[in-house]
């Protein structure tokens, strides 16, 4: 009786495991099931004018996306330009400044700004940046883009300041530096590098995102001269192409796709190899 | 307690109160301390302006329809009339959708990578599951309309409909789009959050528990089961109510697979609409005020929406980190 | 670090010297997806000839298009559905309606096993996107396609989930031949349907289209050519099936071209004659009457003279149908209106 209750509990043991196992190794399969479709499909379809070339008129084939590589750096120099300072500034104030309630209610907001859907920053970004100047612009999407980098920007550089020794700054106040030079001298390149590959990983987040492009940039089927006209960027292609029905538009997207995936992947993979996975900023 | 030994103690421990403020002014750091302030501030403006700007803008529609707009079905440009209901539904339940696919499969995987899996492998995978959540919803998307669509008109879906077509929760046509699809897709996207949120919650748990377990003749998956789980459960609903969030306002991905079709239907294959998608759609089209008005009263739900998910996922999360959801 | 950083400040300085092109005049526009490429084609070969202009053309739909030029955030719409008296007086400034090109919307579906071109009655059709016709058996339909195997499957509809002038023409035409539609839809460029799937832009329906077995779908001309879609042939007013051809779009447009409004608003849906094919229409830039910009004025007018004579010559290779003399002659004179 109890013998082959135990063989029961040994087996419900076993069963459950693997299914974990399995469950895990599942996941795991799901991105190299991506990754090897994308490069599969996108392969086939990259060339050298894709890099070089401007879209061509609907239904012809050939020609690239050249004007959207361009356009998604410009508006991922603008969201650093916008998000990175004001991450950074509020981190250092959180770690080294803050007191106790106001740090609190700063947390939490940035917790808030974090979780609000990438759609309404587009509206908020819509309402404060191109209804009032009637135009669409770079500069409206990479506001857009800037807001999103704020909190996982102002999230890394609290941790990795504050991961910082005590010793390193009680050794600077010793020497008589006042305490924003030893914040500014010491503490702070001492944190630089987690704070760096914080950074790259925010813009990497917003590198692929759409929704809030899609009324502040609008796209361009041409090169965007200045800030102050709409453009394109490759999640706008990509969107705009897959949800076509020309196959020549189809190719393009997954070359774009791959293009995209290629670079996220890569700055998550070099900044997560550069900090081993320690005090990583929790990317949610 | 708390076993993430991350925070270390400031240099200074902060003194409150204004005394304290004018101190720190007189020792020359006040340029500092003001200059940080004011960008953190700037963040709490940033969030204020957001909120501001979304309930000033929807006033005409929240004037014209008043609490009715959350129950009207109809979603009509012609004649004026709007109303939430299809997009609430359809948000709501291809999250719901998307969690009971996300929940059983990330969690499982945390029990994996937290106690069984050696810990470089565990390591190892739960890299690749953060390589896995920072693909752009975009991406998604793509593999949605030329991957699980057609699966799901193919194989899938007749597959369920064989087995359990007599429920009218899979009754009806079978699209390939619709609300079972953007749930799938959506699972996908999720089931990284849960992993690697309930990995870190079951890490923290104390090992005398489970040796506890297992010295009184528990099998391993007993152990951990009825002990590690429910010792860290609360951390573990908070990561299923951080995806819960995530998944409500994922636009991009949903709008490609979901059949945008504001329809309040039974059928889990028949389409539907979400908040974030007809927002996507209709933004910038919208002819009327009171149409612009209704789309960012929506988009204002769906705020209220994730904001309160949010809220309660880190008090969640907060809470086992500090010691543990005991179980009682 | 600082080399990725580095090498990615070269890279915008190069993005910035190969953006800043002199002075070219960027010209701002967006709205109807039906005549996009016709559009992008233009924009396309007039930039070739006239380097310093730029025209980006944006298809958001053409609800999108009234609503853009209506916030004054781009310099012009377009619109394959005239505005409404209504919207036109909301505007507070004055707005021209230029036809640019004729379209026809097509029924094109997606039935596996069906080759022949399906023949829909305009009762088929009302009933169809009414949901008060779901087989593709259905005697209504069958009755019109004697000898064609039609399966006992559910009829997908498929529908434009954006602001469309296809719409537009798809619902104008549906008010005219049903009663019921008129009184319970009611025509406009998004509306509250009855049934079916949404797919964004001409792409996205006939991407439904294409991608789900046994549905319909209305989509512009061009796309179904395209795309080698099947479409069908639908019953006009004289009762005969017609497949949408260039002819029968400027069949329809023959009568009004006589006695067309000055402020060029005018429906060619389900005309009288034989030839005329149903579901035909007009589809128009929306350009404000009072452009300050003194080059970008200069620019559009410009633009709109080459768009109506060598323009138009580009429109009969992409389907569609060339204006008819007397609203060209018309619209010329038209264009001094802008000021």
């Amino acid at each position: 009786m109890s013998s082959v209750r135990l063989i029961w509990r040994k087996s419900v043991n076993a069963v459950m495991l693997t299914l974990t196992g399995v469950a895990a190794f599942g996941v795991v399969c799901i991105l190299f099931l991506i990754l090897g479709y994308f490069v599969y499909n996108g392969g086939r379809s990259l060339n050298w004018a894709f890099f070089t070339r401007l879209p061509t008129p609907v239904g012809e084939s050939g020609g690239g996306m050249a004007n959207a590589i361009i356009g998604s750096l410009k508006l991922l120099f603008l969201a650093a330009l916008i998000g990175l300072p004001v991450g950074l500034m509020a981190g250092v104030y959180l770690a080294e400044f803050g007191g106790k309630a106001f740090a609190f209610v700063i947390r939490y907001t940035t917790d808030l700004l974090n979780g609000v859907p990438s759609i309404v920053i587009g509206i908020f970004a819509y309402s404060l940046a191109v209804a009032p100047v009637k135009h669409f612009s770079t500069l409206a999407g990479g506001l857009a883009l800037g807001i999103m980098v704020v909190p996982i920007t102002l999230r890394a550089t609290e941790e990795f300041l504050r991961a910082v020794p005590g010793s390193l700054r009680e050794g600077a106040m010793a020497l008589g530096a006042s305490k924003w030079r030893t914040i500014a001298t010491v503490v702070l390149p001492a944190a630089a590098g987690g704070i760096i590959t914080g950074m790259l990983l925010s813009l990497a987040r917003v590198a692929g995102e759409t929704a809030p492009l899609l009324f502040t940039a609008l796209g361009n089927r041409f090169w965007s001269p200045g800030w102050s006209q709409p453009t394109a960027a490759l999640p706008l292609m990509i969107y705009e192409y897959a949800i076509s029905a020309y196959d020549d538009w189809h190719r393009q997207a997954w070359a774009a796709g791959l293009v995209l995936l290629a670079i996220v992947l890569l700055a998550n993979l070099g900044c997560r190899m550069a900090l081993g996975r320690r005090g990583m900023p929790r990317s949610s | 307690m708390s076993t993430t030994a991350t925070t270390i103690d400031r240099a200074a421990p902060p003194e409150a109160g204004p005394r304290a403020f004018i101190r720190r002014l007189r020792d020359g750091d006040e340029i500092a301390h003001v200059v940080t302030l004011v960008f953190a501030a700037a963040i709490l403006l940033i969030t204020s302006l957001l909120v501001y700007e979304l309930w000033m803008d929807s006033r005409l529609s929240r004037a014209k329809f008043g609490w009715d707009f959350f129950w009207t079905r109809t979603w009509d440009p012609i004649f004026d009339h709007f109303g939430a209901l299809p997009f609430i539904y359809g948000t709501l339940v291809t999250s719901v959708v998307s969690l009971m696919i996300a929940v059983p499969l990330g969690l499982a995987a945390a029990v994996f990578l937290a106690e069984l899996a050696p810990r470089r492998l565990s390591d190892g995978i739960a890299f690749l599951i953060d390589l896995l959540a920072a693909i752009p919803s975009v991406i998604y998307g793509l593999l949605g309309i030329f991957v699980v669509v057609p699966l799901m008109r193919t194989v899938i879906g007749p597959a369920l409909k064989a087995v359990l077509g007599k429920l009218p929760l899979f009754g009806g046509p079978n699209y390939g789009v619709g609300f079972l699809t953007a749930g799938i897709v959506l699972a996908i996207m999720v089931v990284p959050f849960i992993i690697s949120v309930s990995r870190e919650v079951l890490l923290t748990v104390p090992g005398d528990q489970r040796e506890a377990a297992l010295a009184l003749g528990a099998t391993r998956w007993e152990a951990t089961w009825q002990v590690v789980v429910p010792w860290a459960r609360t951390g573990i609903m908070g990561s299923v109510f951080l995806a819960l969030a995530r998944a409500l306002g994922e636009t991009m991905a949903v709008t490609m697979v979901i059949g945008n079709d504001p329809k309040v239907s039974a059928s889990l294959f028949a389409p539907g609409y979400t908040i974030a998608a007809v927002i996507a759609n209709e933004f910038t089209e919208a002819t009327g005020d009171l149409y612009l008005s209704a789309l960012i009263e929506l988009g204002l739900v769906l705020f209220l929406m994730t904001f309160i998910l949010n809220g309660l996922a880190r008090i969640l999360i907060v809470a086992t980190e500090r010691g543990g959801g005991h179980p009682s | 670090m600082k080399k990725i950083v580095l090498s990615s400040l070269l890279l915008l300085c190069l993005a910035a010297t190969v953006s800043a092109q002199g002075n070219t005049l960027l010209l701002n526009a967006a709205g109807a997806t039906f005549p996009y490429p016709i559009y992008s084609k233009w924009f396309d070969v007039y930039h070739n000839e006239h380097p310093n202009i730029q025209i980006n053309y944006q298809s958001i739909g053409s609800g999108g298009g009234i609503r853009q030029v209506l916030a004054h955030t781009v310099d012009f719409g377009a619109s394959d559905g005239p505005m409404s008296d209504e919207q036109l007086a909301q505007a507070g400034f004055k707005i021209l309606h230029f036809p640019t090109v004729l379209g026809a919307d097509v029924p094109s579906y997606n039935v596996p096993g069906v080759t022949a071109e399906l023949n829909f009655t305009q009762k088929a059709l009302a009933g169809i996107y009414l949901g008060t016709i779901t087989k593709w058996n259905d005697p209504e339909i069958a009755n019109a396609n004697k000898g064609v195997n039609l399966p006992n499957a559910d009829i997908v509809v498929v529908h434009r989930s954006d602001g469309s002038g296809t719409t537009y023409i798809w619902t104008d035409f549906l008010s005219k031949i049903s009663e019921d539609w008129k009184n319970k839809v009611g025509k406009g460029t998004s509306v509250n349907w009855p049934v079916g799937l949404g797919g964004k832009g001409n792409e996205g329906v006939s991407g439904l289209v294409k991608q789900t077995p046994n549905s319909i779908g209305y989509i512009e001309l061009i796309y179904a050519l395209q795309n080698s879609i099947p479409f069908g042939k639908v019953q006009n007013a004289a009762g005969k099936f017609l497949k949408a051809d260039l002819a029968g779009v400027t069949a329809a447009a023959a009568g009004a071209a006589k006695d067309m409004p000055d402020d060029f608003r005018v429906s060619i849906t389900n005309t009288p004659g034989a030839a005329a094919y149903p579901v035909s229409s007009f589809t128009w830039l929306l350009i404000p009457a009072k452009i300050d910009d003194a080059a970008k004025r200069d620019a559009v007018k410009g633009f709109l003279k080459w768009m109506m004579t060598d323009g138009q010559t580009y429109n009969e290779t992409l389907s569609y149908a060339k204006l008819p003399k007397p609203v060209v002659e018309k619209e010329m004179k038209a264009i001094s209106l802008i000021q």
